[in-house]
């Protein structure tokens, strides 16, 4: 590589900061003409803040830029904007489409860089008023997508085409672009068949061969080793592996994604196992059969589990596998089919009002959108679901005909609430949208608590809120389990924080379960989980 | 075998056009039951048809250009129609007569137009997702302004010359303003007769025009942009489009439009309802797209005459069906309105609810993908 | 960042910040229209009105308006935004104003049942349109409008065709079809703005209808304070925490339609009783913009309203709609009065329709 002359991209010690936080540091690779990188990482190991340093995203830009360089052939480069990246030659796919649904596939690939006629109007009114050049814009797509070797129709409308097809499209407009030489693909294959996945994968091939170098990011590792030169493992904002994909395995990857020195504290994992010991043989308190929720995004495809009574159960698994899913479709939030049984009782889906009768609460991952009620108090906030539920704080007038709000009852149980979890508030009638993010992550709990379930489903109850927040709340989580006794199904993108709080872990991958471990097991076995290697196969590797 | 094929699609797609357009099939209906009742003759029927193509055609078309853009019906045409009769206040106190008065009506609302288009534009950026509604607000609004200006400005500060237009306290304009001068002088122009039926060449030539121009526009880059605007803001600001301004020259382009359409059918009516010719016309022109298979977000050129003839149809024979049948010709025309009215209601009721519904399949598309797995 | 902008304030003058925290939440255009009433009864005496005739023809039209403006406040609550279908409402009042015509009732009586007739209409237009608004989540105001118009031409029809009899309110030469206006003279006129009515030299209280708009009000108050009216505030302000708090949000939406639409049906009754004719035919048309201009000037948005926004909005408009003309005449010899209604009241809307933080929905 010395030898050679400058690489097509190099980052130097590039680092991030956001708001204090630290999530990129040290960042150094390279990247030679025609390469295809991997770049594996678990959720918020900082692989898309990387990737939207490259492409020159205004959220970077917003929030303090970055630290260190950006080098295209050997010259320093800073992009401001992503048009400014575009022109450097860098085409980025993102995960969601970003295409027209009514304009043919030539359209979306040629959108707003149409060629163009101009003939007199145009020249007294302006540029906008243009004819389409539209022979030449058939002509242009064609040729990118041939130069992607894929079959699709130019004059297909993006709304009756396959998924597969609409990410070929998409990545047919970066190509379209004159000079586009790296390539960022952005889960790409995640939504594809096996079938299409297998086409993209040629395809990226063939790019490499003219010379495009290609950044690649998935979860599917078999996909890393099957195209890729080198491969990049990112783990908590540092670039922890930078290997040869043929000096590798699927098993060697997971584990660099998830193995971290975890602090062993020896006294937690004798209670937990002590605890654990105590839990086996106690009778499964909910069982879910069959299991298949239509969320967008967090599609569960086909989910069988059962929880134990007093335990607490951590769901994990990679963003966008159906985790999330899970409890919003037994809460009724999303619509969802199968079976749940709770306490020997058949539970109807789609009806958030059936769960909290039977005394099943939970704390949504959506804080703003489900979980509060932003422009009203924190007594509403926490007061309000055991007030519909169990009649709370109400009190009876006019001999029971009316049902009158007891402020002072609701004051005094939210007071309670703020004593015990530290919420930090300048008084309970504060609007819950003055708080910060761990303080209405509080609220949130107390909603759930004042509830007084038997049952509690917490998502993401750490997500975005800063350290201190993140131990108190998992900590009142476990009293709250081990004290009253709930059973507590708490669902987290962090590995680690499930296997410090459950007694199991189960991990989705792919909307259905692909494994159920015990919190001790080594964090290893739950990567290959993760990345949707089921469990026989995990144990044979 | 393949005849009875063909039988079964031919039933399905019948099946599928009534299930498309249920509102202009109602119509046809109507205008069927409501035409041996009125006693009309076909002639007549014919010749007050043309002339209403003629007349309202140019102000439906200004409509389409926002449906394109995503910003549903522009109830803020009203606005150009202000624009235009405003031209006609000032050309009739000019005393220029004839086609150059229209001409020149026709370039005072432009300048109107586009500042009002502009306004309007900006309000509804800032109120992106019931643009229609906030639309709806806006004629009244401006009505309000509208008023103001023409009932209190025009004398002391915009001069009238011509006592004829002003009101006998010495400002303001006449309810009504006669155009005898302008009077059809388009519709005349060229005019051919065939029978009993005048054909009003000169706007028949324009809406022509017109329409060959919207189609155009639409091969063009701002037109292409209107489009992608319209189908999704957000990609369509990724991909570099101004999304903003290119709402903003949407509604301006429709102000503009509806401002020529003001004269053209003012100049046939002959006569300016100074405080009420403006405040029904956005609602008639609505109902009358809805009435020829627009929806909210989708229109063509195509909806804009068969709207104007059932729509039309529908509004000459009620009355005088209503008249025959029961006596009451106040009947007719009360039905004529309360239908205008509920095809919009209609229209709405089907957009929104087309958007709502679009969300259930996903759900039955899983359970069935879990029934091929087992 | 809001943090340093709050140590900022801090550190300057409290009185200051205090004012601009009043501003900020009050809202300009308000301010500007409340100054503009200030300055009209400051100006009255000065130009030579009375003031206490002007005082009392405001509260006269404040008792009359004030519970057509009560009834935007269930449908703002419960989400379903400012209720542009008061007209359906009214329609309801007024089957029941002339069916009670119609019994023979006269006096008081015809006034209670004229409410009581008007209530299961009321209930079954307000269920059946509460059923439509909920199959159209975020588009309800526009179709809400055409819900209005729409039943107003349909009861144009009905006036004319349904069998009325009573020759108080028929066409005297035809024998059918009803009067475009109706009067209640000797039927209920003034039941409520002559009772217990209060003169002081040119000031008269009409009390009775005040106070019935207060009764109103207590009870709307009081619903709110329930678990029912709690939960309703709930939908309004975050549906989808509603509906994961096991409320069923389609339910309340309805339940707030009903009362919207009752109210509107009591709420054209009170205003008739004072005015002394019912209006038939196209009048209901254009009785929503005041009404919802009014709340909105009283300090409410498209999704918060309370009682007091009520109170300050009406009489805020009324004022403005009852000072303008005869202040205005003394001053520049000129009734500008439509047009500033017109302007002020669509104008208010459009602030409230174009406010980023309570355009969310």
């Amino acid at each position: 590589m010395g030898n050679e002359a400058a690489p097509l991209l190099e980052m130097r010690n590039v680092s991030k900061e956001f708001f204090g936080n630290k999530v990129l540091s040290d960042i150094n690779f390279t990247m030679k003409k025609g390469e295809v990188i991997g770049l594996v990482g678990e959720n918020g190991a900082g692989k898309s803040t990387l990737m939207k340093i490259l492409f020159g995203m205004d959220v970077i830009k917003a929030t303090g830029g970055y630290g260190g360089d950006v080098l295209i052939d050997g010259q320093k480069v800073i992009f401001n904007t992503p048009f400014d990246a575009i022109n450097a030659g860098i085409g980025m796919v993102h995960q969601e489409f970003s295409l027209i649904p009514g304009f043919t596939a030539t359209e979306n690939i040629l959108l707003n860089r149409e060629p163009q006629k101009h003939h007199f109007l145009s020249e007294i009114f302006g540029e906008r008023l243009n004819l389409l050049d539209r022979p030449e814009m058939s002509r242009q797509s064609e040729a990118a997508i041939k130069k992607l070797g894929v079959e699709i129709d130019p004059d297909m409308m993006i709304n009756q085409m396959p998924v597969g097809h609409k990410q070929f499209t998409e990545i047919a407009r970066e190509l379209s672009k004159t000079g586009t030489r790296i390539l960022i693909l952005d889960e790409p294959t995640a939504v594809l068949t096996e079938h299409e996945a297998e086409a993209l994968l040629a395809a990226i091939k063939r790019l490499s061969e003219q010379g495009i170098a290609i950044i690649f990011i998935t979860h599917r590792l078999h996909e890393i080793l099957t195209v890729c030169d080198q491969v990049l493992v990112m783990r908590d904002g540092l670039i922890v592996k930078d290997v040869p994909a043929g000096e590798t395995n699927v098993a060697q990857i997971a584990k660099w994604m998830v193995g971290r020195d975890v602090k062993s504290d020896a006294d937690e994992s004798r209670e937990k196992a002590a605890h654990l010991l105590k839990e086996e043989g106690k009778p499964v308190v909910m069982s879910i059969k069959r299991l298949w929720v239509d969320m967008p995004g967090e599609t569960v495809r086909d989910v069988s589990l059962d929880v134990n009574d007093g335990e607490i159960l951590g769901i994990g698994g990679l963003a966008g596998q159906g985790k999330l899913g899970i409890p919003n479709g037994v809460m009724g939030l999303y619509p969802a089919g199968g079976h749940v049984v709770f306490n020997g009782k058949e539970i109807k889906l789609n009806s958030p009002r059936e769960c909290l009768d039977a005394d099943l609460a939970f704390v949504s991952e959506d804080r703003r959108g489900v979980g509060l009620l932003l422009d009203e108090t924190l007594e509403w906030n926490i007061a309000f679901p055991a007030m519909q539920i169990h009649s709370k704080f109400l009190k009876k007038r006019l001999g029971g005909l009316v049902k009158w709000r007891d402020d002072k009852a609701i004051a005094n149980v939210t007071k309670k609430y703020v004593d015990m979890l530290e919420i930090k508030c300048t008084n309970t009638k504060q609007d819950a949208k003055e708080l910060s993010g761990g303080n209405q992550q509080k609220v949130c709990l107390a909603k759930a608590f004042a509830l007084e379930p038997k049952f509690l489903f917490v998502s993401e109850p750490t997500r975005g809120i800063d350290v201190g927040a993140k131990a108190l709340v998992l900590q009142s989580l476990k009293k709250f389990n081990r004290e009253s006794g709930v059973t507590v199904v708490m669902i987290s993108s962090e590995l680690e924080e499930l296997r410090q709080t459950c007694d199991r872990v189960a991990i989705i991958a792919n909307g259905v379960v692909s494994g159920i471990l015990p919190a001790t097991a080594p964090s290893e076995d739950f990567g290959l989980l993760m990345v949707g290697h089921k469990a026989e196969e995990a144990s044979n590797e | 075998m393949t005849k009875i094929k063909s039988t079964e699609s031919f039933g399905k797609k019948l099946l599928k056009l009534v299930k498309n357009n249920p509102v202009p099939l109602m119509f046809v209906i109507i205008c069927v039951i409501c035409i041996p009742l009125s006693g009309y003759s076909a002639g007549y029927l014919i010749g007050e048809i043309i002339t209403r193509i003629a007349r309202n055609s140019f102000l439906i078309i200004s409509l389409l250009i926002p449906i394109m853009a995503g910003m549903g019906l522009n109830f803020g045409m009203t606005l150009g129609a202000m624009a235009g009769e405003i031209g006609l206040i000032l050309v009739s106190d000019w005393k220029v007569v004839g086609i150059p008065g229209v001409v020149l009506a026709m370039i005072i609302s432009i300048p109107i137009s586009v500042l009002l288009g502009w306004f309007c534009g900006k309000i509804l950026n800032l109120a992106k997702g019931r643009e229609m509604v906030t639309s709806y607000i806006i004629s009244y609004f401006i009505s309000g302004v509208y008023q103001l200006i023409v009932l209190y400005a025009m004398g002391p500060i915009i001069p009238i010359k011509h006592s004829s237009l002003v009101l006998p306290r010495g400002y303001g304009i006449r309810n009504t303003v006669n155009l005898l001068s302008m009077r059809q002088c388009l519709d005349n122009l060229l005019a051919i007769r065939i029978g009993s039926v005048r054909i009003p060449v000169v706007p028949f030539l324009i809406i022509a025009v017109l329409c060959f121009i919207v189609v155009w526009f639409k091969k063009t880059k701002l037109g292409q942009d209107m489009r992608a605007v319209g189908q999704d803001m957000e990609v369509a600001r990724a991909a570099g489009i101004k999304v903003e301004e290119t709402r903003i020259m949407s509604i301006i382009i429709s102000t503009v439009l509806a401002g020529f359409g003001m004269v053209i059918y003012l100049q046939n009516m002959g006569t300016l309802n100074t405080y009420n010719s403006h405040t029904q016309i956005g609602m008639f022109c609505i109902a009358a797209l809805l009435v020829g298979g627009a929806s909210v977000d989708k229109a063509s050129i195509g909806n804009v005459f068969l709207g104007v003839i059932l729509f039309h149809l529908m509004f000459i024979v009620a009355p005088k069906a209503g008249m025959n049948l029961i006596g009451q010709a106040q009947l007719g025309e009360y039905f004529r309105v309360f239908v205008s009215y509920a095809v919009i209601t209609v229209a709405l009721v089907m957009y929104e609810s087309k958007k709502r519904r679009a969300n259930s399949l996903t759900g039955l598309k899983l359970a069935e993908d879990q029934e091929v797995a087992k | 960042m809001s943090e340093d902008k709050a140590v900022a304030m801090n550190n300057g003058n409290p009185v200051m910040e205090k004012i601009r925290g009043f501003i900020k939440s009050f809202g300009w255009p308000r301010l500007i229209i409340a100054l503009f009433l200030i300055s009209l009864f400051i100006a009255a005496p000065i130009v030579g009105v009375n003031f206490g005739s002007s005082l009392s023809n405001t509260l006269m039209r404040f008792g009359m308006n004030s519970v057509l403006v009560l009834a935007m406040v269930p449908m703002i609550h419960s989400g379903c935004g400012l209720n542009f279908g008061l007209p359906l409402g009214i329609i309801a009042g007024l089957l029941g104003a002339t069916l009670s015509i119609e019994s023979g009732f006269t006096g008081v009586p015809s006034f209670l049942m004229a409410m009581l007739y008007a209530t299961p209409f009321a209930v079954l237009l307000g269920y059946g349109y509460g059923v439509l608004l909920n199959k159209v989540k975020g588009g309800e105001m526009m179709i809400a409008t055409y819900v209005g118009f729409s039943s107003v031409s349909f009861m144009c029809l009905m006036w004319l065709l349904l069998p009325y009899k009573s020759p108080t309110m028929v066409w005297g030469f035809e024998g059918k079809g009803l009067r475009t206006t109706i009067s209640v003279d000797g039927f209920y006129k003034g039941v409520l703005s002559d009772f217990l009515k209060i003169d002081i030299g040119h000031l008269s209280i009409p009390t009775g209808m005040i106070l019935f708009f207060a009764i109103l009000a207590f009870v709307m108050w009081a619903f709110l304070h329930t678990k029912t009216g709690t939960a309703m505030t709930a939908v309004g302000s975050n549906p989808t925490f509603a509906k994961a708090g096991g409320i069923n949000v389609d339910k309340i939406r309805i339940l707030s339609v009903v009362m919207s639409t009752w109210l509107g049906a009591i709420g054209i009754l009170v205003y008739e009783q004072a005015f002394g004719f019912i209006q038939l035919y196209m009048s209901p048309f254009n009785m929503a913009l005041p009404a919802v201009s009014a709340i909105l000037i009283g300090g409410a948005s498209v999704n918060k309203a309370s009682i007091p926004n009520v109170i300050i909005g009406t009489f805020l408009f009324q004022g403005i709609v009852t000072m303008t003309p005869s202040v205005m005449n003394s001053i520049i010899h000129t009734d500008m009065s439509e047009v500033i209604r017109i302007i002020v009241s669509n104008g208010m809307i459009l602030y409230a329709l174009t406010r980023k933080t309570e355009a969310t929905r």
